[in-house]
């Protein structure tokens, strides 16, 4: 046997110093990790609101992660769909983990990402110099409802049928190419076998890497302008005599660590509608689905996943279809717009006056409740209510320029609002 | 395999006989107030899949009755044989099929085309019923089989599925009864009178090998069953799910109280 003889005074550790330099000669790790984490300066006033932008990007990696084991197992196509879905839910060793994980993950990326949006309403976060920020993460929101579109459609069940049914005719009502381009997309005369193959290298490629590449983009649009805050205050326009904003902290270790605790509070709400509920009541998995896709019989009434709901009640408000669809793609991209909509001097809800205040709250309730009325059947009273809220949905659009100018603002202060913890 | 598809077309042909002949019969011990089964539609089936001997019943009420026909294409034996505890060689024995290895899944003997032919549909897989229609539905659909002269297959009808081409294969233990509806008047939309006929209480008819709380059991062990079959998994989901969240929350305690450590120096 050979003797393994330890040299004294810890020469390893001078061997590590020797490869981080060695490394970082030739790739600048440490230079990023301080540019992006340890340098960068983050507002020391981050309330609740602040967590759902690292809570996205955690549930965008669950997805990825248990996309790719998911793909280990799924058969795109009419014939095994179905039937490979419920392989990885009784087969494959803790496949109805990894299945439960991706379709609550859905659900959660959108509670996240509306909640994230939310933040920027409330604070003014897509107002300048943060225009383009908040494009980017439009953006995002839109790769991110083409991705869950797509990947409703693969398990094949009779909701993911017809639900592409109803959506892809949308298309069809674009004046003269609509029929045209309903056939290119669905690549034959119905949702058929080869519209479930292309959905599938959509959602496993096309729009991942599209969400990866927005996502990076918005980072770095982040890192250029810096945080919002609670305020609504530019924190690099007060900087100590160190150069360094007066009420910014580094976000390594503060925000990682704080991000952390955040990270364990979400996934315990997650766990327990992945280990407990994970169907929430049809709401993020539908009983139709549970039935393979049957182009013979429609499902009783049919309607998207609850996050599609509020622009599918938009869609239904209007009595004429070419309109609703107009209007629907509207309401979504509207708020592309609202960085020049948006005419107060003051971006924190803090700041502002009684109009913006109610005309967000009504904003904030008619979305809630388009979301409902998109779940109900289209008849009776919920049309009445649903055409209701789509006409308070976009006059905070379009009555925005006007209410935000005339606004009674406060004063806003010099820095930003801290209250140490004990 | 033959005689069971016999012994299925003689319980029809039994059941359209009785019918014809019980039709006008009058035999009401359940004539309570509003009658038996005028709240059909609130019978629950509160089945607990923890329930491991109501789970071997299930399992075994279905091979007993519904196998001849239905299949659980999803399932392999050998899967049934671990999560319920049904030791390999009962199993073989009992529930395995002549010439069938415990790896295969329970796919029925009756061929889609006999299917097709004998009741105008192939009856359906039933691994998924439970999830795509509840268990409730499932439950109420078995207790409310009645005799429908006008069904020249079956000779029943079912309130929870109107017009099923299901026969009452359970008639033997529930008996049969009679679906009495009556027709209740109402003003339409534009003002006109709309007649309707609506159930209002069972009679029987004849009875069965069961009494009505022993049919009630029956029925709950096979929908149970069907629940566990519909998603296997919910057996650990839960239990597993439990140690996942304990670890969570010492996870976001300890997590948090390195944060207030961190935060200490912010001011």
């Amino acid at each position: 046997m050979a003797t393994v003889v330890h040299p004294p005074g810890g020469a390893p550790a001078v061997k590590t110093g020797r490869l981080r330099a060695w490394i970082n000669k030739r790739l600048p790790v440490e230079e990023f990790i301080a540019n992006q984490l340890t340098g960068y300066y983050a507002p020391k006033n981050f309330n609740i609101w602040y967590f759902f932008g690292s809570l996205a990007l955690l549930v965008l990696v669950i997805q990825l992660l248990t996309g790719i084991f998911l793909t280990m197992f799924y058969k795109p196509g009419e014939a095994t769909a179905f039937d490979s879905v419920e392989f990885i839910m009784r087969e494959v060793e803790w496949g109805w983990l990894i299945r439960y994980m991706h379709s609550t993950g859905a659900s959660f990326f959108f509670i996240v990402v509306y909640l994230h949006m939310f933040r920027a309403l409330l604070y003014g976060s897509y107002k300048a110099p943060r225009e383009l920020l908040w494009i980017i993460g439009m953006l995002v929101y839109l790769a991110l409802m083409a991705e869950a579109f797509f990947g409703y459609v693969l398990p094949w069940g009779n909701m993911s049928f017809w639900g592409a049914q109803v959506i892809v005719n949308l298309f069809g009502t674009i004046p003269v190419i609509g029929p045209g381009l309903v056939e290119w997309i669905r690549g034959d005369y119905g949702i058929a076998d080869a519209t479930l193959n292309r959905f599938f290298a959509l959602h496993v490629v096309a729009v991942p890497l599209a969400l990866l590449l927005l996502v990076m983009l918005h980072l770095v649009a982040l890192r250029r302008t810096g945080s919002n805050n609670p305020d609504g205050i530019e924190i690099k326009e007060k900087l100590g005599p160190d150069g360094k904003p007066l009420d910014g902290i580094p976000f390594h270790p503060y925000y990682t660590v704080k991000d952390v605790v955040g990270v364990g509070v979400f996934l315990v709400f997650y766990a327990i509608v992945v280990f407990f509920v994970p169907e929430f009541g049809g709401l993020f998995l539908e009983t139709p689905n549970f039935e393979p896709a049957n182009p013979m019989s429609t499902p009783e009434h049919i309607a998207p996943v609850w996050y599609f709901t509020p622009y599918y009640a938009i869609l239904r408000a209007v009595p004429d279809q070419r309109l609703g669809a107009l209007l629907m793609l509207l309401s979504v991209l509207a708020f592309l717009f609202l960085p020049w909509l948006d005419r107060s001097k003051v971006k924190s809800v803090r700041y502002r006056g009684w109009m913006f205040r109610t005309a967000l709250t009504v904003f904030a309730i008619s979305f809630v409740a388009l979301g409902y009325l998109g779940l109900q059947p289209a008849e009776g009273v919920y049309v009445v209510l649903a055409r209701i809220f789509t006409v308070l949905y976009f006059a905070f659009f379009l009555l925005m320029p006007i209410y935000t100018r005339l606004d009674p603002v406060k004063p806003v202060p010099e820095r930003v609002t801290y209250h140490a913890h004990a | 395999m033959r005689t069971r598809r016999i012994a299925g077309m003689y319980r029809a042909a039994l059941v359209l006989v009785l019918a014809a002949l019980c039709g006008g019969a009058y035999a009401s011990e359940h004539a309570e107030e509003g009658g038996y089964g005028s709240d059909w539609q609130s019978w629950r089936a509160n089945t607990n899949v923890a329930n491991l001997s109501s789970l071997q019943r299930g399992a075994r009420n279905f091979f007993s009755y519904c196998y001849g026909c239905h299949s659980l294409k999803y399932v392999r034996y050998s899967r049934l044989a671990k999560d319920l505890a049904i030791p390999t060689d009962l199993m073989q024995k009992h529930l395995l099929p002549a010439g069938a290895e415990m790896t295969d899944y329970v796919v029925t003997s009756l061929p889609v085309a006999d299917g097709e032919a004998w009741f105008g549909k192939a009856p359906p897989d039933l691994s998924l019923i439970v999830r795509a229609r509840g268990a409730d539905y499932v439950y109420q659909f078995l207790k409310t089989f009645y005799v429908d002269p006008s069904k020249p297959v079956t000779g029943v009808n079912n309130l929870a599925l109107d017009g099923t081409a299901m026969p009452h294969v359970l008639s033997d233990l529930e008996g049969l009864k009679r679906a009495v509806f009556r027709t209740v008047e109402h003003t339409g939309e534009n003002g006109e009178v709309v007649t309707e006929r609506v159930f209002d209480h069972f009679e029987e008819v004849t009875p069965g090998r069961m009494s009505t709380e022993e049919y009630d059991v029956f029925v709950r062990d096979l929908v149970t069953f069907l629940d566990y079959v519909g998603e296997p998994s919910q057996l650990v989901r839960r239990s597993v799910g439990v140690w996942v969240i304990l670890f969570l929350l010492v996870f976001t305690w300890l997590a948090w109280l390195l944060k207030r450590e961190y935060w200490k120096d912010v001011h």
